[in-house]
């Protein structure tokens, strides 16, 4: 159990390295000149002078090995440096941003998983039926369906039109932080999360309805038919057991999509989370923060099939790493 | 006993005909509604194009079958422009990822370090989250058409390139391969001869179902975006432009585009799956 967390640890550490040398050999080489991002429209008023003082303060007039081992080194110190649009330590945006999102990702992760499974068992349990064709197509059609068009047209019919709930953001506009109530984080994180929650019930759906198709056809279910068991106790029984678990595991395993999900739909939204905060950087050149919010989706990805990898581990008992016998 | 098989025996051999002759209909039914939705777009008049401010704003009618926008423009032929743009990057996308995915995949056969950096180099383009691995191969190109249709094409071969090394690495073990092995024939002679062969469905079908998500990627990043300026008829480009206007009540800027996008990935997506019963119709049958 130790030696399997552990290699998973060098695992993630291996795979961060790779990404940040990889993620800053891409920045690096880009045409954005950071200088000029910085300060935006008013280039034409600092002198070249000025311009190069700002670049020996960056260092940016070291070679590139150079400029990736200080970043590198700051980067171990805990120190992601300091973000260029919003003028403030890129951890501290990471971790404010990344608080509004995962009330935004964790519930439509919540939604879409449940009513994933449910949908799933019902169509695995009558496979061929009206019922399992109509899931099965909503699925597909969900598959190739643009969140952040869903998302538009819950925004035009839901806020615009019927003016149930508001436009955007995340609180009421122009409310200081400790105003805002309860209800109204509630009011302005549902279009969003129902959004998500629609686009991420597909996945979950079509694997359970497979799996639960495949244990029904195996030599156990026929001998709790031969018993007369049915319906929802054949499905209590035998059934749940050997789904729910390769259901949850996958579903940890989606955190990948949930993120580029998540980004799209703030995006509608313009809820202020952590892919807000992506596109943002990536739109106004702004490295850091690029660089701090790619790292930090990494090892959101990796808990995620970490946690995915564990769940078999720690809850099915064919899966223990056996001791051996000495 | 015997009249019980032959009556039931060719009753079901000619349901699975049926099975697979419907899915070729089906998948010639897709091809030629793609050929109409990418040929309508070389073919449409780009007279709709010009900014005409005397049909500004105008709901759908049958001169405008998807309205006008608040520049007088056509939508419907700014979306078909868009479709046939993104069918082009899928295309492209897709062409290059499976390229990637092939040759790489084949380094299995060369060694073992090759391989385990292969499938290193998966683990690592499959922890990064798409979008912003779309993110930073675009902020690297300095964004531009170009940067959006080259991070798409160079982002979409991992999952192709995972499933066909799983192919290979079975055939490999496979006796006629070791036999063929012993007989002195090079891993190249080998790959061409007895293994590419067996991937070429894959392929096949893992280069059409890498259009629907190519496609969608493509809208996705030019929504938020990155690349295309707003004169680039693109759905993406469409669609973020349509956000302003959606208080004021024009809800055709953004149901037609969308509704577009989604059919012709609803297309592509069905094309591959009923393919995939065609030309594999073991594996086919039990989706």
């Amino acid at each position: 159990m130790i030696t399997f967390i552990l290699k998973k640890l060098g695992k993630l550490a291996a795979l961060l390295a790779a990404i940040s040398i990889l993620s800053f050999i891409l920045i690096s080489y880009s045409p954005v000149d950071p200088v000029r991002s910085y300060i935006g429209a008013e280039i034409s008023r600092i002198s070249p002078e000025q311009q190069k003082n700002i670049e020996q303060y960056w260092g940016l007039n070291q070679s590139k090995p150079q400029q990736f081992l200080q970043w590198a080194k700051a980067l171990t110190q805990g120190n992601l440096g300091t973000s260029l649009i919003y003028r403030e330590p890129v951890s501290e945006i990471i971790i404010d941003r990344f608080s509004a999102s995962i009330a935004l990702m964790g519930l439509a992760w919540l939604f879409s998983g449940v009513f994933g499974f449910l949908l799933g068992i019902l169509a695995g349990m009558n496979e061929g039926s009206l019922l399992d064709r109509l899931i099965k197509s909503y699925c597909f059609i969900l598959a190739s369906t643009p969140s952040f068009w869903l998302g538009l047209l819950l925004l035009m019919f839901f806020a615009s039109w019927l003016g149930w709930f508001p436009v955007g953001l995340a609180s009421p506009a122009g409310s200081l932080t400790g105003e805002v109530s309860f209800a109204d984080k509630i009011n302005h994180l549902f279009l969003p999360v129902l959004t998500l929650s629609i686009v991420g019930v597909a996945g979950v759906a079509l694997h359970t309805r497979e799996k639960l198709i495949e244990v029904l056809n195996s030599e156990f279910i026929r001998f709790a038919r031969a018993k007369g068991e049915s319906g929802i106790k054949l499905f209590w029984r035998h059934g749940l057991r050997n789904i729910s678990l390769p259901a949850i595991s996958l579903h940890f395993a989606s955190f990948g999509e949930l993120f580029g999900g998540a980004v799209l739909t703030e995006q509608v939204f313009s809820y202020p989370g952590l892919g807000q905060a992506v596109v943002k950087a990536g739109l106004g050149g702004d490295v850091p923060l690029l660089l701090g919010i790619t790292l930090f989706s990494v090892i959101f990805i990796f808990v995620g099939n970490f946690i995915a990898d564990l769940l078999y581990v720690v809850i099915d008992p064919r899966m223990q790493i056996k001791p051996s016998h000495d | 006993m015997t009249e019980l098989i032959s009556k039931y025996l060719p009753l079901k051999r000619s349901k699975k005909r049926n099975r697979r002759k419907r899915a070729l209909t089906f998948s010639v039914l897709g091809v030629i509604l793609l050929l109409i939705l990418v040929g309508s777009g070389f073919l449409i008049d780009t007279q709709g194009l010009v900014v005409n401010f005397d049909e500004a704003n105008s709901a759908p009618s049958w001169s405008h079958p998807f309205g006008t926008d608040w520049l007088g423009r056509d939508m419907f032929v700014r979306t078909v422009k868009g479709l046939s743009l993104s069918f082009w990057v899928g295309l492209l996308a897709a062409f290059i990822s499976g390229v990637i995915a092939l040759i790489l995949s084949l380094l299995l056969l060369v060694n073992k370090t090759l391989d385990s950096l292969v499938t290193g180099l998966i683990d690592l383009f499959l922890g990064v989250p798409h979008i912003v691995a779309l993110i930073l191969i675009s902020f690297m190109l300095g964004g531009g058409l170009y940067g959006v249709i080259i991070a798409v094409a160079l982002t979409h071969w991992p999952r192709l390139a995972r499933l066909l090394r799983a192919e290979i690495m079975q055939i490999k073990n496979s006796e006629y391969i070791s036999v063929s092995r012993h007989m002195g024939k090079s891993w190249f002679w080998i790959a061409q001869h007895h293994i590419l062969p067996h991937l070429m469905p894959q392929l096949f079908i893992g280069f059409i179902l890498m259009f629907p998500h190519a496609i969608l990627h493509e809208a996705s990043i030019t929504f938020l975006g990155f690349g295309l300026s707003s004169e680039q008829p693109a759905i993406g480009i469409i669609l973020s432009e349509a956000m302003g206007y959606l208080s004021s009540g024009m809800w055709w800027l953004a149901v037609f585009p969308g509704l577009m996008l989604l059919v012709m990935v609803a297309v592509f997506d069905s094309l591959g799956r009923n393919l995939r019963k065609v030309f594999d119709p073991f594996k086919g049958q039990k989706h």
